[in-house]
């Protein structure tokens, strides 16, 4: 057992316990940060296989990003374990459904996907140079799609918290 | 050992590297303390701490002795675990960064080359930014936790200003990374070799003035110091984040604000300012050992740290505090616009230099 697998077992383990925290406790701040736990996981593995830009990425976006608005939106509900709502039969049926259909489709995707072994010491595959060449040329169509889905997103946000448009008059009277 | 076969030089080496730049980076943040008193009082015409030692230079000692002291409490209805969590989540990441700083050239010591730099990865910038956007962490987790509506209050207003310019300080590296066509520290450092070179200066502080001026301002803002210290507002906040807080939990909030003040001010000496290239440093490299060379560097480069630091100081001393709304508006309707501009004006000059 040399460093790598001794680091990838590690990692593994932290992985799957972290996410099996996640949905498993009560307090909704403890889920986010064994979420944020999971991603530092991730990242590793990200290190593991060489890929630095990646697993950088990965904690900015979402660990130093979305997890933080995460945060900001369960502190202002001040949600706590005694008001956590119950859910319904038919909610719980639902999502196990969709979940395990979900489930299926990955499963499926796995087994039928060729897997190429990557060479952990050696390979510079993941690396910032290579990576920005891929995306400018043979994946430049679905990076720049990506992109406009992006920028829609962002309209949208705008659109939706705008304030709307109140007559001179009757702001008056608001204020 | 056998398992892991790594190199024990290459270790010892590295552990010592980390721990002479832990206890300096603890040293200077502690002094910069003593120096912070010092400025104010010169600027408001005190005398500022004179009675612990000679000019009051072991006043840090004595406080820090004094917060080891002083009584613990945790408020009962906090929750404990993240209580005590978010202060240890301050220091962790304010000394995490120092790890891919370029402190010095490589010098040799005894047939090998030793590196002034603990890691030398591949996105080195990249890195710090993780870093600092995981720095929120301590400051969001501790205010939520000490259960007070003031604490919640300014952590959510740190949370949210952070991530406001974080943004900016991002579009206004992009522009610098574009230039430089590497985000190694290392990399970035070297290409600022010296100080005059073809008829122009090399630090980027010459070539990307405007990238600079946001660049500081967004950490000025990262940093929660004077004029963006509003969540430590102390007339809307009573006292902010660590409001619960005593002893040495709240010594670590406060430390931490000092060595993230001495880290950022390497990072801006480091980007903008050619880290430890000084002017005729070739001359100087060939009239003396590379050892000696090497500390000469180091020197530089902590001559350039204290001046940041003491720039961060006179500000902080100068400006009155913007108001919350003003702090958002620079923020989103200034800066981040102006970054993008000088984004697209950099890669314009860098496409019509590269066709000639």
């Amino acid at each position: 057992m040399d460093i790598y697998s001794i680091l990838f077992w590690f990692l593994s383990a932290m992985a799957v316990g972290s996410a099996l925290g996640v949905i498993l406790s009560r307090n909704p701040v403890n889920s986010v940060m064994f979420l944020i736990l999971t991603f530092f996981a991730i990242s590793g593995h990200y290190i593991i296989m060489n890929a630095q830009f990646l697993a950088v990425v990965n904690i900015i976006v979402y660990a130093g990003a979305i997890m933080v608005l995460f945060l900001f939106v369960i502190m202002l509900m001040n949600l706590n374990a005694d008001v956590e709502p119950q859910k319904g039969m038919m909610i719980q049926l639902a999502g196990v459904i969709s979940g395990g259909t979900l489930f299926l489709v990955i499963l499926m995707g796995l087994t039928t996907a060729k897997s190429e072994l990557i060479d952990t010491k050696s390979s510079d595959i993941g690396l910032i140079s290579n990576l920005g060449k891929v995306l400018f040329t043979k994946f430049a169509l679905p990076f720049e799609i990506s992109s406009v889905l992006f920028l829609s997103a962002m309209i949208g946000a705008v659109v939706i918290g705008k304030k709307e448009h109140i007559p001179a008059s009757e702001k008056a009277e608001i204020v | 050992m056998l398992l892991l076969n790594i190199d024990a030089a290459f270790v010892i080496e590295k552990v010592i590297l980390i721990s002479v730049i832990l206890m300096g980076s603890l040293g200077v943040a502690m002094y910069a303390t003593w120096a912070e008193r010092k400025v104010s009082a010169v600027m408001q015409d005190r005398i500022g701490p004179n009675r612990a030692g000679p000019f009051g230079l072991l006043q840090p000692l004595a406080d820090g002795l004094k917060l080891f002291f002083k009584e613990e409490i945790i408020p009962d209805r906090s929750t404990q675990f993240i209580f005590i969590l978010g202060p240890c989540l301050a220091m962790l990441t304010a000394t995490m960064t120092s790890a891919v700083m370029p402190w010095g050239p490589d010098f040799t010591l005894g047939g090998r080359t030793v590196s002034l730099q603990v890691a030398d990865i591949n996105i080195g910038i990249l890195f710090v930014f993780g870093v600092v956007s995981l720095g929120v962490y301590g400051v969001m987790l501790g205010g939520w936790a000490s259960n007070n509506k003031f604490s919640l209050l300014s952590s959510i207003r740190a949370a949210s200003q952070c991530i406001s310019y974080e943004l900016a300080m991002g579009i206004s590296l992009i522009a610098l990374l574009m230039m430089t066509g590497s985000l190694s520290m290392k990399d970035i450092v070297t290409q600022q070799h010296g100080f005059w070179n073809d008829g122009y200066f090399t630090w980027n502080f010459f070539k990307q003035p405007v990238g600079f001026i946001i660049f500081l301002t967004c950490s000025f803002a990262e940093l929660s110091r004077a004029p963006f210290d509003l969540p430590e507002c102390d007339s809307e906040l009573n006292m902010g984040y660590h409001q619960e807080y005593s002893s040495m939990k709240l010594g670590f909030y406060l430390f931490a604000e000092y060595i993230n003040m001495f880290i950022s001010s390497a990072v801006i000496s480091t980007l903008f300012f050619g880290g430890y290239n000084f002017p005729f440093m070739d001359q100087v490299q060939a009239a003396v050992p590379s050892g000696i060379f090497s500390l000469i560097c180091v020197g530089a480069l902590m001559a350039k740290i204290v001046g940041m630091i003491l720039f961060f100081m006179f500000v902080r001393w100068t400006l009155p505090r913007f108001r919350y709304d003003q702090l958002m508006k620079l923020g989103w309707r200034s800066l981040i616009p102006l970054a993008l501009i000088n984004m697209l004006v950099t890669g314009g000059v860098i496409l019509m230099t590269m066709k000639k």
